[in-house]
Parts: C-alpha cells; structure tokens; sequence
C-alpha cells in the first residue's frame, strides 16, 4: 500500500534544473532508501516533499491526497517530518525546548499537555541520553546526540512519514549503527515509513528494504535494497569496489 | 544637599530614565532576534504612544488606564502594518535595504504624527500625583516609581514569555534557525509579525510612562530610538537582561554627564555607542560562547 507518491517531479533549485523527472514510491511501514553523489538532488528531493523548495510540475500524492501545493507547516500536519541535513537543532535552545519545539503545531492544535508530555518520556526511552542532558544547550551535545535530538524533534510532531537527510554524516561508526537501530526500530515498532538519503550507500542499503539511485537529478536505477547492494554499477560507483580487473581490461 | 545626596539623585533619575531606554532596546532586540533586523523606526511606536496616550486622554477625555491600553493597542496596530507593509514585501532583503526602509518608515511615521496632532509638546498627567518622596536624602516623584515597577513587570514578562511559553520559544526558534523552524511547522511570517507586535507595544508602554517627566511631541522618537539602540547594542542585542542593565547604565551615566555639564546630557550616549562598535561589537557582557558545531 502506498502512502507516498511521487510523479514526474520537476524541481528547479534557483536555474539549476534540479531533480528532472523523478517518481519514486514509499509504501507503509517501509524503508526506502535514497543514494548517490553530492549534488544528485537527494536533499532537494527532501526540500521538495517538505514544500521547502517546492516542485514546479509533477504531483505529490500522500494518502490519495494531492499536497504538491502545501504550506511547509501544512506538510509537517499532515504528518511528514523532515530531519534536516547536518541536523540543525536549535543551538542556544535546552534539548528539551527543542523536543518540545517538535511538537510545535500540537500545541497550536491545543492538544493535551498530558499527552505531549507523554511522547516527551517516550523520546527520553528512546534515547536515554537527551534525558541526561535535557537542561542543556543544545549546541554543547556532541554530534551523535545532535542527530539524536533532531530525529527526536521531528518525531515529537508525530510523523507517518520520517524524511532523515545524511543521519550518518561526520559521525564516528558506532553512533552511526546506533541510529540506524534507532530508525530501524521505528519502523518494525511504529510502523513508520521511512525516506532515507544517504551517502554512506552501503549501510543504508542493508537498512532498507527499496533503494533509488539518483545521479544529476535523475532516478537512473531501482529495486530491492538487496538487488541494488549486488548491482555492479552500484558496486563500482556508490560502494567503493572498483574491480582491478575491469581496469586491466 | 551635600555631594553624596547629589549623586545618589542623579543615580536614581538616571536609572529611571534608564529604565525607559532598557525598555526601548528590548524592542530593538526582540525584533532583531527573529528578523535579523535593526528596526530604526523603534523610537517612533515609543512616539505614537505617548502622542496616542496624549490623544486618547485629552482629545477623547477617557480615563487614564483606558487611554493608556488603547495606545498600546493602537501602536501595536501600527507595528502590524508596519510590518506587513514596509517589511514583508521585500523578498530577499539585504542588511542595507533594511536600514533604508526602517529609517524611511520612521520618517513617515514622524510625518503622520506632526500632521495629525501638530508639532506642540504634549503632556500627560502623572499617574498617581505630583508629591515627591523623599528617599535618603534624594526626591523621587510617584510617577519615577511607576515607572521601576511596569519596567520590572515587563522585563518579567517578557523573559517569562521566551523561556516558558510555547510561541516564545518558537520565536527564539526563528531568530537561530529560520529553516529548522520551519521544518517543524512553524510559521515563520506569523513569528516575525508577533515579535513587531511585541516590540511596538512595549515601546509604547514605554512611550506613555515617560511622557509625563518628559513631555513628548511628534519628534522625541529619534532620540529615545537612538538611546534605546544604545542600550541594545551595550547588551549586545540580547532580549533580555544585558540590554535592561545597558539601559540602566546608559540612564545613570547620561544623568552623572548631565550632572556635570547638561550640555553633554546627549553626547554621553553616542560616545558611549561609538566606544561599543569600536572595541566590543558583541556587546559589554557577552563572552566567547562555546559550542560545537
């Protein structure tokens, strides 16, 4: 079943013709995996979902419901949360302004301080070290717990759909495999469905159960996570295994 | 009256009239946090509301806590359409564009003002008579001690409001983070329209409680805006209390200058905001915050 569809999106990044055509689907409780080089149009995909760098043809359709056209606060009430690239956490804010930050339009949308509070428990279980460090700045958390609380921020508006831009970027391997259980959890647990954008393709393939090679805006391959980690373009050009042979040849 | 009582009268005008000027820079700085923006026509919404106060209570003869609050609300008015018309329609504004229309929209203002109630100096009464107390061995009037008191509550309020409310934090979101915040819902637009609201209406306040020690006219704007911007910027632009005690100190120092020589009553506070720029740009108590990034 899918929830979220994109077709044909043309996005325009000031001249530069952005992403060219792009249609990629994310079904239900599924991880969906976005790869390639810098500069592909993986971030702008994002922006562009998040109604941040709206598309200017093609249709978004979440839940049947057409929603290219949405206010970026719109998106995020609809329930599509965006962890921004390189985190972005409110740095001069407390870890726990910041979560509670993430439930902004719950609060506009008078819902119950009780239940806020609530999921608030719920993201120090998930991570136990926001709770340790709640009265803290958040600009004095190492670069994990930054990417922590950013993905606890986002989840605190109570998401369908998790967009989580570079989670991996300039973290050491073991905060990387915590977060990746972390998303992985989500997903088994909550049932969120999750786009991923990676540049470490390899371990965000063995995460996810689809994956879209995206090369200058455009989608260039697709399939099932595991299909893809075996694809020799794949292999050669994302995972690093230039084969000696092929350039002996 | 012996020296000792002397300073201590100056201290204590001072710290009055420097308690207007904190209230005046935490309008600069609350619009400044979320927009990025040094609003010049500040000075003018304190203006409007003391003309506004003079209006509504001599013009219209309503009692005095009416004319007051209507002040208050009509100026925030006039920051909410200052805001949608002079500062929205610009797209992508450069810090120079900024300063031009902020100071062309305090000219304006200062134009609607002297055509609307002439270019006479207006005076309000004090709020609650004219009998000095005597605190040792220095005068102050009741309206002095009104003044201490809506500047302490507004102080209160305000830190009140960013550190405890939901809209105050996600308007301190803003000013760190424009993009973020817009990633988790907020609205930004709505964000920066409130903090004009706030700052305009704090400004009147501010505006009101002076106007009658200082009396006001269409022109008193330019100059409390400046000694307001003062304060901001000795606090480093911080909506909070740096500014309040660079307001205080910019009062006392101005009130001990005048103490020696009233002709220096002005100069105190541009060469104190020169010294600032020049040698602590970040303001008198800010140190080298530390984060990682």
């Amino acid at each position: 079943m899918e929830l979220l569809k994109l077709k044909n999106i043309n996005t325009y990044y000031n001249a530069v013709h952005a992403l060219k055509n792009v249609s990629l689907h994310l079904g239900r409780g599924e991880i969906v995996t976005l790869i390639g080089a810098n500069g592909a149009g993986k971030t702008t995909l994002l922006n562009t979902l998040s109604a941040v760098t709206p598309a200017r043809t093609g249709e978004i359709l979440y839940d049947q419901q057409r929603i290219e056209g949405c206010e970026p606060e719109r998106i995020v009430e609809l329930g599509i949360s965006q962890v921004p690239e390189g985190r972005q956490v409110f740095k001069p804010l407390t870890v726990e302004d910041n979560l509670e930050l993430g439930a902004y339009l719950r609060f506009r949308r008078r819902e119950s301080r009780k239940v806020i509070r609530a999921d608030l428990e719920e993201m120090y279980l998930l991570f136990p070290r926001l709770r340790e460090r709640r009265k803290q700045l958040a600009g004095t958390l190492s670069g994990g717990e930054q990417q922590m609380l950013a993905i606890g921020r986002a989840l605190m508006a109570k998401p369908k759909v998790l967009l989580l831009d570079e989670p991996s970027m300039g973290l050491a391997p073991l905060v990387v495999q915590e977060i990746f259980g972390v998303i992985a959890a989500l997903c088994r647990d909550k049932g969120t469905s999750i786009l991923l954008v990676e540049q470490n393709a390899k371990a965000a393939l063995k995460l996810a159960d689809r994956g879209y090679v995206l090369e200058t805006g455009k989608v260039i391959l697709s399939g099932v996570a595991s299909e893809l980690l075996d694809n020799p373009e794949v292999q050669r050009a994302y995972l690093g295994k230039e084969k000696k042979e092929i350039w002996e040849n | 009256m012996n020296l000792s009582d002397q300073l201590l009268q100056y201290i204590l005008s001072g710290l009055s009239t420097g308690a207007i000027y904190a209230l005046i820079g935490l309008g600069f700085a609350i619009i400044y946090n979320s927009t990025g923006i040094i609003n010049f026509a500040q000075g003018e919404f304190v203006m409007f509301g003391g003309m506004l106060g003079v209006y509504f209570f001599h013009k219209q003869g309503l009692a005095l806590p009416i004319a007051f609050l209507l002040a208050v609300v009509v100026t925030a008015l006039c920051g909410v359409l200052f805001e949608r018309f002079a500062i929205r329609p610009l797209r992508r504004p450069t810090p120079m564009n900024m300063v031009i229309i902020t100071i062309g929209g305090s000219i304006f203002l200062r134009g609607v003002a002297m055509i609307a109630w002439g270019k006479d100096t207006h005076v309000l009464p004090t709020f609650s008579g004219d009998e000095p107390i005597s605190f040792a061995g220095a005068t102050l009037l009741p309206q002095h001690l009104w003044i201490f008191a809506i500047t302490i509550l507004l102080i209160i309020g305000t830190k009140l409001f960013f550190s405890h409310t939901i809209s105050g934090k996600a308007m301190s979101a803003c000013a760190v983070n424009r993009r973020a915040a817009g990633l988790v819902g907020i609205d930004v637009r709505r964000m920066i329209m409130f903090s004009f609201i706030l700052s305009s209406a704090i400004g009147a306040m501010a505006g009101i409680i002076i106007a009658p020690l200082t009396m006001t006219s269409y022109d008193v704007g330019v100059m409390l805006g400046l000694k307001g911007f003062c304060a901001a910027i000795i606090g480093g632009m911080s909506s909070g209390l740096p500014t309040v005690i660079g307001g205080l100190l910019l009062g006392v120092l101005e009130s001990l200058g005048a103490g020696f020589s009233s002709g220096y009553k002005d100069a105190v506070a541009f060469v104190i905001l020169l010294l600032i720029l020049f040698f602590r740009p970040q303001g008198l108590f800010s140190r080298g915050s530390s984060e990682r990034v």
